[in-house]
């Protein structure tokens, strides 16, 4: 790994200040970062910790929903998000293991933007708000393709807002050798509608299923979605699984998902 | 370089430390504790796991820098303060929890979190803990025996399958 300086400012003022500097990046739980520093994929200058901030940590109910800090790590919010959203809850407590799962954060996932990451499935399936140092996006419009997002230059996650469904689930087909999402989708039915998102599946990252969202809008029930069909055009193919498997499992886990909402 | 501070195994240590200094090359190298493995340096095995403010955690995806103050537990501070093997360790003795022992410092700073967090784990609970601790030799059998032991349940005759 390339040698670089490391800072570690305790407020989001001091941070961007760090982060403006030319090759700086930011750090939070580096379960992703770090081993793609070790393959010199990344060459940061200047790495800039988030993980002693205090305002970037934490999970509250607050206006618009459930309010997660994004330098929260999934263990905090496997544990803290149980009694007000279970379904996010069980997502953040089935990344990967538990010594991931104390590391890696919610910023850091959705700022990494994987394909096979859990978080941004339930980021776009609540239509959650993330909120930067500079703005608030909507889900709909932060994430632009694999490893893609809305994010400028110097601009971090501080926090991501999520409005709690009536009932929502998260199914996760385990990719079993790094136990990412082969696929995985959340269902999330608000009263005025469902929304579902898929991780995992698409050459373009995570994307919401319309015709799902519009058949279980009228009818919240697994059968609702057995007669639709998924394009298994744009679909990644890998030794894992076809594009046409993916494209199937897509469907199944989304009446997985239905029957396990809660 | 930087000096980076921290409490290991109860002791105030200091070394120093580049930004890139991993904690476990700040534990072996720096202070000469061994005990924990890089099994792959991939964040993948759990062989590096140590205890970091009472967590698990890879210490190969950790950089020391970002713990300076922190208190960190490795597989040297486990015995008993008298120098013999705790209640884990002696399980897995006991069980057979171990074969070449290159996994176990990680399997035994997981499965100290494991029943630190959940006291009486079923055997489900601790195989879907131990998820991200592999052992190249497959004694996986053994190793859930070893903790169900040291959680004071019976152990079940597990089956080989
Ligand atoms: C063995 C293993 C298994 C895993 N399994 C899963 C899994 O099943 N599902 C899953 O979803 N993930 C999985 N992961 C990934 C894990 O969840 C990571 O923690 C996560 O993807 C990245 O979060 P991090 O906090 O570690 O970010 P880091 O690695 O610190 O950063 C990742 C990227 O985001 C940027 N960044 C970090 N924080 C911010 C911020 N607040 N604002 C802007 N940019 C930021 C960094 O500059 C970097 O480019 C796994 C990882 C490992 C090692
Ligand atoms: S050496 Fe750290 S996970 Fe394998
Ligand atoms: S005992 Fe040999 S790797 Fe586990």
């Amino acid at each position: 790994m390339h040698n670089f300086d490391f800072t570690k400012p305790s407020t989001i003022a001091e941070a961007v200040k760090a982060l403006s500097a030319e090759g700086a990046q930011a750090l939070s739980g580096g379960q992703t970062l770090i081993p793609t520093m070790k393959q010199r994929l990344a060459a940061p200058v200047t790495l800039v910790s988030l993980t002693g901030i205090a305002e970037m940590q934490g999970v509250c109910m607050g206006e618009g929903g459930l309010h997660i800090g994004a330098a929260t790590p999934h263990a905090v919010v496997a544990r803290d998000a149980a009694a007000h959203y279970p379904a996010l809850a069980a997502l953040a407590g089935g990344i990967g293991d538990p010594a991931v799962r104390n590391r890696g954060t919610i910023g850091g996932s959705i700022a990494n933007n994987d394909p096979a990451a859990c978080y941004p499935s339930a980021v776009l399936g609540s239509g959650a708000t993330v909120v930067t140092n500079r703005r608030k996006i909507a889900a709909d419009d932060y994430f632009q393709g694999m490893f893609t997002t809305a994010l400028e230059e110097g601009e971090i996650v501080t926090s991501v807002v999520f409005p709690i469904p009536e009932k929502a689930a998260y199914v996760k087909f385990n990719q079993p050798a790094s136990r990412f999402a082969l696929t995985g989708v959340f269902v999330a039915k608000f009263k005025d509608g469902v929304r579902v998102a898929v991780t995992g599946a698409s050459n373009d990252g995570v994307f919401r299923w319309a015709e799902a969202e519009a058949a279980l809008s009228a009818d919240f029930s697994a059968k609702a979605i057995a007669g639709l069909t998924v394009d298994a055009d744009g679909m990644i193919s890998d030794l894992h699984g076809t594009a046409a498997y993916r494209a199937n499992l897509v469907k199944v886990l989304t009446g997985r998902a239905v029957t396990a909402a809660r | 370089m930087t000096k980076v501070t921290m409490t290991v195994n109860g002791k105030a240590v200091s070394a120093e430390a580049e930004g890139r200094t991993l904690l476990v090359n700040y534990l072996r190298e720096g202070l000469g504790l061994t005990g924990t493995h890089v099994g792959c340096d991939t964040s993948q095995c759990g062989a590096c796991v140590v205890h970091v403010n009472g967590k698990a955690v890879k210490s190969c995806t950790v950089f020391a820098a970002d713990l300076e103050g922190a208190e960190v537990r490795t597989i040297e501070g486990m015995a008993n303060a008298d120098g013999s093997l705790s209640v884990i360790q002696q399980a897995f003795q006991d069980h057979h929890g171990l074969q070449c022992g290159f996994c176990t410092p990680g399997m035994v700073m997981s499965s100290a979190a494991l029943l630190a967090e959940n006291p009486k784990p079923s055997e489900a609970e601790v195989r879907h803990y131990l998820e991200g601790n592999i052992c190249r030799c497959t004694g996986y059998h053994n190793i859930i025996k070893a903790v169900l032991a040291a959680s004071g349940q019976d152990v079940p005759a597990v089956a080989a399958e």
